[in-house]
């Protein structure tokens, strides 16, 4: 039974874990071993800057993710099936188009000379073009875009399992349609909230091309960081010690969030 | 960039197969350039060309960024490179290094005319490109900026601005607005610099990363003037955009030819190099691509018409306007720690 197994492990052993290892490897060990490209991530403010700026869009596209998302999974978990399907898909088709081309059409809409700024101005709404993209605020845009159907689908597979009947009971029981949703449906889907957020907040942390294109230069963030001292220090330990930083970060909150809810059920297996 | 690493190490590994295999029947190198329709142009316009005078068989390959397979091959003392096609930068931190060889010029004849600066003891220049001002022709009419001094006049000249995301030429450019005359500009006065560029920050909409970028910017009308490679905005003209751009005050820069140290074929390479900078060679390059030829003799042998010419960063009344970017400077300690010093100022708010 096992032997099945072999194949997909060592694709993951061979592909995965030894480049893995040995960039991280890489970071301590450079003609003997060194912590200096730790000291300079702990002494350097770019390093601290950039991971600020990481983890506060990573925050801010995970919130407009669940406020986003949460209404179309509830949408979606209360119509019959055949409508829920139609749903879904809508939110899962730009899913399949790819990231870069997304960027460009999300350029298209922003820019100065864009739609939306062509429209407003034709409207008589506004006279100066506002700057909706080469920020961080057109890069939140694009990367809650991209990301939103991982915050759906959890959603939604949290919400399909709530009984009706709770929600009847509740009802039956005197409570307010408000009072029911707060106390008994929220509840019940905060493992969906939380596995969504996860997803999505530590999908956000790599995000290179989006914020390489949309970010207009100011938006610095980690994965721009790796790429920078790449071609800054030619030397791969610089780099990968960046990213074992943001690995460690990344299994902090992959701990945290299963003391919240078992791993299984973060994982989307039950 | 268009090759990944391990793509390039399996040709690479290939090559040196072939190499062992063939090396006994026919003269041949092995050389690298970054790939693209770049290497097409100079695989049309220079390398058929000098295999087929010299009757040598020239293994081609591409690395985006030849610097780090340099360093490897130099750690195993067996290259299997010979040639390389790379930021000049790259062949003096290689000398330095023993990587590469020290050119003995007077084997290298062509080159003797051509410029001390475009040369050094371990390369000489093979091409040049020019980061220029690129402007948007309608909304300047017949006043568009044509200074560095121009584009930090926000008031004269208003409008939305992008640089690139690189201190190099940036630095060189805040310099010549703050008034440094040109051939005062090394060694940079950092702060200096960094001080004149704080005062445009605020007025650039996008730093832009790839040449890609600064093209569509100027092409979609989504900044009025910017810093960028004269291959790129003239790309943008023959796609029929409304932009100009001036070579006054551009900033040359150039790829050279340099030689592994301990090269598998050390003597042939020597005699591709002076080949491929011969004037009657180099001439055929600009006719293929929007690149200027590096050894200024090319444009004596008028294959290179004049209304050409006048398009190219490299010709000797274009390269007068502009200032040749200091590969040196930019390779000691204190360029060095501009690029870092590059990241602190972008970030800061």
């Amino acid at each position: 039974m096992f032997l099945l197994l072999v194949p997909a492990l060592a694709v993951i052993v061979t592909l995965l874990l030894v480049p893995l290892l040995w960039l991280a490897w890489q970071s301590v060990y450079h003609d003997g071993f060194t912590l200096e490209n730790y000291r300079r991530i702990l002494s350097e403010d770019v390093y601290w800057h950039s991971f600020l700026q990481t983890f506060r869009i990573a925050f801010i596209v995970t919130a407009a993710t669940i406020l986003l998302g949460y209404p179309v999974a509830y949408v979606a978990a209360s119509l019959p099936r055949r409508w829920s399907i139609v749903v879904l898909a809508m939110v899962v088709l730009p899913f399949w188009t790819s990231v870069l081309v997304r960027a460009y059409a999300w350029l298209i809409l922003l820019q100065r000379t864009g739609i939306i700024n062509s429209i407003l101005k034709s409207l008589g709404l506004i006279d100066t073009p506002l700057i909706l993209v080469n920020n961080e605020f057109g890069t939140v845009i694009a990367t809650v875009h991209i990301l939103l159907p991982f915050m759906v689908l959890p959603l939604y597979a949290t919400m399909q399992k709530i009984p009706a009947e709770l929600t009847m009971a509740g009802a039956s029981l005197g409570g307010t349609p408000a009072h029911v949703f707060l106390r008994v449906f929220l509840p019940l889907s905060l493992p969906g909230i939380i596995a969504g957020s996860v997803l999505v907040f530590v999908l956000t942390l790599g995000f290179y091309i989006t914020p390489e294109l949309l970010g207009g230069g100011r938006t610095f963030m980690v994965s721009m960081l790796v790429s920078r001292n790449v071609e800054l220090y030619n030397e791969w330990g610089a780099a990968s010690s960046i990213s074992v930083v943001l690995l460690a970060c990344v299994f902090a909150i992959f701990w945290a969030a299963s003391r919240l809810i078992p791993v299984e059920r973060l994982m989307g297996m039950r | 960039m268009r090759y990944q690493h391990s793509k390039v190490t399996l040709a690479v590994a290939c090559a040196g197969a072939t190499l062992m295999a063939t090396s006994a029947f026919a003269e041949q190198i092995t050389f690298i350039s970054q790939g693209g329709a770049y290497q097409e142009a100079q695989t049309k316009a220079i390398l058929d060309p000098v295999a087929e005078k010299l009757g040598i068989t020239i293994n081609q390959d591409s690395s985006p960024d030849a610097w780090p397979v340099i360093k490897t091959q130099g750690a195993t003392g067996k290259p299997v490179w010979d040639v390389v096609d790379t930021p000049t930068k790259d062949c003096i931190r290689g000398g330095e290094q023993g990587l590469i060889e020290k050119l003995d010029f007077s084997k290298i004849p062509n080159a003797e005319k051509m410029p001390e600066k475009y040369k050094t003891p371990y390369s000489a220049a093979y091409e040049f490109y020019s980061s220029v001002l690129a402007y948007n022709k309608s909304k300047f009419g017949d006043n568009p900026p044509q200074s560095w001094a121009d584009f930090w006049d926000v008031k004269k000249f208003p409008g939305t601005r992008a640089l690139r995301n690189h201190p190099l030429a940036t630095l060189e450019a805040a310099l010549l607005a703050d008034g440094v005359a040109p051939d005062k500009i090394y060694p940079i006065d950092v702060d200096r610099a960094f001080k004149k560029l704080e005062e445009i920050k605020p007025h650039i909409t996008v730093w832009w990363t790839s040449g890609g970028q600064s093209a569509q910017l100027l092409s979609d009308g989504e900044v009025d003037m910017e810093m960028a490679w004269n291959g790129r905005v003239s790309a943008v003209q023959k796609e029929g955009g409304d932009v100009g751009f001036t070579f006054n005050q551009g900033f040359l820069q150039n790829t050279s030819l340099c030689i592994l140290k301990n090269a598998p074929n050390l003597e042939t390479a020597i005699k591709f190099v002076n080949e491929a900078l011969a004037p009657e060679i180099q001439a055929n390059l600009p006719l293929e691509i929007d690149y200027g030829p590096g050894n200024p003799e090319a444009f004596k042998t008028g294959k290179i018409p004049a209304e050409r010419a006048a398009e190219l960063p490299s010709s000797p009344d274009n390269a007068a306007k502009q200032v040749l970017i200091s590969t040196e400077w930019w390779s000691s300690a204190e360029g060095e720690a501009v690029q870092k010093r590059w990241a602190e100022f972008i970030q800061k708010p």
